[in-house]
């Protein structure tokens, strides 16, 4: 019998899921909403790039995303399943939304790995 | 197999729900819509990314991006990004009691207790998130 690779797909569902939850909004609001509106200031670009150069930034970010990614991927997965009633597309969808964020968790550590 | 033998076919006698089954009551519109906070949380994360490249790329890149993230358009839509993401965090750290059992001995750490340990973590990774951006490089916003 095969086994299955939902509880490898579930642990990187659920370490994205808290991950995103502790960090996201905070993150998003500084840099969406409170920067552009001119409420906070941001440190200049080239002490930010400082920041995130850093080796423990890079992998901090690459983590939050790649996490994130595929806490998408899964939850997704299931979306479309259940509320679009596209579970005869299993394998289909399966291979988008695992896919999609396996490759762009890829382009996310090119991005970091040619920072600085 | 005869030509005429049909398989065992399950499918035929199942009946088909409407596609937009969970607009007729709250909780299942609410479901989905915890759901979808999952687009919100890939956004979120690729436009990080994005922001992080343009650093890499030097202060032009960087600047015409957050000239982009200060248009109009631009703050309604993570505006509504934001609140996607809240709605994300409340719906995933109150079920932290269901999901994580904590055990003193025999006793079983009461879920408040569990529930608002999750909070705290929050709101100190937030301010943690806060501290980091805004004080790179020592001299930043006060």
């Amino acid at each position: 019998m095969k086994r299955s690779n939902e509880p490898f797909f579930w642990a990187l569902f659920s370490g994205g899921g808290m991950l995103a939850a502790l960090v996201l909004p905070a993150l998003a609001f500084v840099l969406w909403i409170a920067a552009p509106l001119g409420w906070v200031e941001l440190p200049p670009p080239a002490a930010l790039a400082a920041l995130v150069a850093h080796p423990l930034a890079r992998l901090a970010v690459f983590a939050l995303v790649t996490l994130s990614l595929f806490h998408w991927g899964h939850r997704f997965r299931y979306t479309l399943y259940d509320g679009l009633q596209l579970s005869h597309l299993y394998g289909l969808i399966a291979t988008i939304c695992y896919g999609g964020a396996a490759a762009l968790s890829l382009a996310a550590a090119v991005v970091l790995w040619r920072l600085g | 197999m005869s030509a005429g033998y049909k398989l065992y076919h399950p499918k035929w006698h199942r009946r088909r729900m409407p596609i937009f089954w969970w607009l007729g009551k709250l909780a299942y519109t609410r479901f989905i819509a915890r759901e979808l906070t999952s687009l919100g949380v890939a956004y979120a994360a690729l436009l990080l990314v994005v922001q992080v490249w343009a650093l890499g790329r030097g202060e032009e890149a960087y600047g015409r991006l957050q000239e982009a993230l200060a248009s109009v358009p631009a703050v309604l839509v993570h505006t509504l990004l934001l609140a996607a993401l809240l709605f994300h965090s409340f719906t995933w750290l109150s079920l932290a009691p269901r999901a994580l059992v904590v055990r003193l001995g025999r006793r079983r750490l009461p879920d408040a207790l569990v529930l608002a340990a999750h909070y705290l973590a929050w709101i100190a990774a937030s301010a943690a998130v806060v501290w980091l951006l805004l004080s790179a490089g020592g001299g930043g916003a006060a």
